[in-house]
């Protein structure tokens, strides 16, 4: 699919493309997964230079127009433009995703390890985290939405919130089996201290299945933000992002269903990619797994 | 085995009180004037001060946490402040659709997805299994809203089949209660369809390698004894257990389905709860679903050595 054959033509590189053509065979998902990803981030990036309008910009003498040459896409209740919205509305979402990978990575790496290596912190530690596993996460980023004012910054933590206990667990779970590992039992009996046997053993071991989950949590991320706009407690109307722009157009769907059909085809397809490269991902960094999920 | 089951039971206790404490702690863990939030932007200070007093802002914490602890034990959530009512009867007016929706749709994705799964360990490697893995991605990825809003288009707008949304209760008929049940079912359990469906091809892939499955094969049974009697019963454990974790992905689906299908169950309940910053309500839905979730892991749990009679606890 996004797979150019361009250079197909080009005779000198001949080892070079060998090697593409193997790495494409042996991860089709990841050189998908990452090719669409890489078409909406470019999407997201270059939103004012794609024909775009203002989005936010009203007309209500043109309400409710179907797609046609002038609207590609259409206009909402409001005259604004769907296509314009959701484009911008790429960057929102992206951003959402990207944002709270990071975060929860960070704060989960973090709590993780100190879990993992002392008994103390990590009996109170985990038993907060298996509270807070047990209350779907949704409901967490909903509690954190009701109480706080709306916008993308409160959005962000509140999934982070519900996020972080599972890279926590998985964290601390890795570094429980490494610390009983030859080269850790090595390194503590020749007197390393603790940080740095962390930094140099430890967090390098844990960085694959981290990254297998951060791709994960984007994708759910996302969603989790469509699903918070949708339910009218996630971004602020003012900004465009997938989730606000199909909430808009919930109440007109029987008569206008394709400024709810774009921004969810685009967000399903975005959230595909991401699954697709994060499975890939996890199949190419842990072969034992490959052939079994 | 009974040493186990208490053990396990009073395991949960721990868990709900981290749930009890997080709720609580919600409230006044957010920065600034809880009160001035849920009252909104066009409050008085009278409004502000009726909240606070309703809330028992005013008190000190350890108080506050005393007594809400206290009427929680003894089945009291609090009142609504839009409504005045009981949160406890809120809820109880709003738990059958929710019910409803919720077992139909694990009815219908446990059938659906344990057969898909089967279906693809066995036939491992072949088209049929990218097929049915290809769903799997795809369930992932699709928003339950989006797909709720393309069947609703096709099955109630364009071929006008199933009706487009709303409820109605068993006892005024078994049809009217299935066909509007339809749609949300499937809408709420494409995710959940995706995430067993790949559990249980992981789980029998593991199974069919072994040993006894070729001898089972030797001796000539036909595949679906052979798939059901020997490899479905010894790969039970992993798929209950992701029945009962994926409960968490129905729970969050239940508060959009029902906002989409315009279904009156405690999802729909959550939603007006939060534009009108109800807070007793959320945390008291927040602690009923949580509930349910430890309940159903428990029972999971302790079925264990029902599936897989080698379970010594």
């Amino acid at each position: 699919m996004a797979v150019v054959p361009s250079d197909l033509t080009l005779p000198a590189t001949y080892v070079r493309r060998g090697r593409v053509a193997t790495y494409i065979r042996r991860h089709p998902t990841i050189v998908l997964g990452s090719g669409l990803l890489a078409v909406m981030v470019a999407i997201a990036i270059l939103a004012p230079y794609l024909g775009t309008v203002d989005p936010q910009a009203l007309a209500p003498a043109k309400r409710l127009r179907w797609p046609s040459a002038e609207y590609p896409l259409g206009t909402d209740m409001f005259g604004r433009d769907v296509y314009s919205r959701t484009i911008y509305g790429a960057r929102v979402s992206l951003a959402v995703g990207i944002s709270v990978a990071l975060l929860s990575i960070g704060f989960g790496m973090a709590m993780g390890l100190v879990a993992g290596f002392s008994r103390l912190v990590d009996a109170i530690v985990m038993r907060v985290m298996d509270g807070l596993m047990s209350i779907p996460g949704i409901l967490i980023a909903i509690a954190l939405m009701a109480l706080n004012r709306a916008s993308l910054k409160n959005v962000i933590f509140a999934i982070t919130v519900a996020e972080v206990p599972r890279v926590t667990r998985l964290v601390r779970g890795v570094v429980l089996t490494l610390r009983e590992q030859p080269y850790v039992e090595a390194a503590i009996a020749s007197g390393t201290v603790t940080a740095k046997i962390l930094w140099r053993h430890i967090v390098p071991n844990t960085l694959a299945p981290v990254l297998v989950q951060g791709t994960f949590i984007a994708a759910s991320a996302m969603i989790t933000e469509a699903i918070l706009s949708f339910i009218g407690a996630g971004t602020p109307p003012n900004i465009p992002s997938w989730g606000n722009i199909m909430a808009e157009g919930r109440s007109v769907f029987q008569v206008a269903y394709y400024i709810v059909l774009f921004p969810g085809i685009c967000l399903s397809v975005t959230v595909l990619a991401i699954n697709l490269l994060g499975d890939g991902l996890r199949d190419a960094l842990d072969p034992r797994l490959a052939r079994r999920l | 085995m009974f040493a186990y089951i208490v053990r396990r039971v009073l395991a949960t206790i721990p868990v709900m009180v981290v749930v009890a404490v997080f709720v609580f702690a919600l409230l006044h863990l957010s920065p600034g004037d809880p009160a001035a939030i849920i009252a909104g932007d066009s409050a008085t200070d009278a409004d502000i001060a009726r909240i606070h007093a309703k809330l028992g802002l005013d008190q000190p914490f350890y108080v506050q946490f005393a007594t809400w602890a206290w009427n929680l034990l003894h089945g009291d959530l609090g009142i609504s402040i839009f409504t005045n009512l009981p949160v406890l009867k809120l809820i109880g007016q709003r738990i059958e659709p929710t019910a409803a929706l919720t077992v139909s749709t694990l009815i219908v994705s446990v059938l659906v997805a344990i057969p898909l799964g089967v279906l693809a360990a066995w036939k491992a490697g072949t088209w049929i299994d990218r097929v049915v893995m290809l769903f799997a991605v795809l369930g992932f990825s699709v928003p339950v809203f989006v797909l709720a809003y393309v069947l609703i288009y096709v099955f109630a707008i364009a071929t006008k089949l199933l009706p487009v949304q709303g409820y109605v209760p068993l006892d005024e008929g078994l049809r009217p209660f299935l066909s509007h049940l339809v749609m949300p079912s499937i809408a709420l359990g494409l995710v959940y369809i995706a995430l067993i469906a790949r559990i249980t091809r992981a789980s029998m892939l593991d199974v069919l390698a072994q040993d006894y499955i070729r001898t089972a094969q030797a001796k000539g049974l036909r595949d679906e004894n052979v798939l059901i009697g020997h490899a479905l019963r010894n790969a039970a454990v992993p798929i209950a257990t992701i029945i009962g974790i994926g409960i968490a992905l129905l729970i969050g689906g239940v508060v959009v389905t029902e906002t989409v299908f315009a279904i009156p169950g405690l999802g729909r309940l959550t939603v007006d709860a939060i534009l009108r910053r109800d807070y007793p309500i959320i945390q008291g839905i927040i602690l009923i679903f949580s509930a349910v979730y430890v309940l159903i892991n428990l029972l999971v749990d302790l079925s264990y050595a029902v599936l897989d009679p080698r379970i010594r606890y």
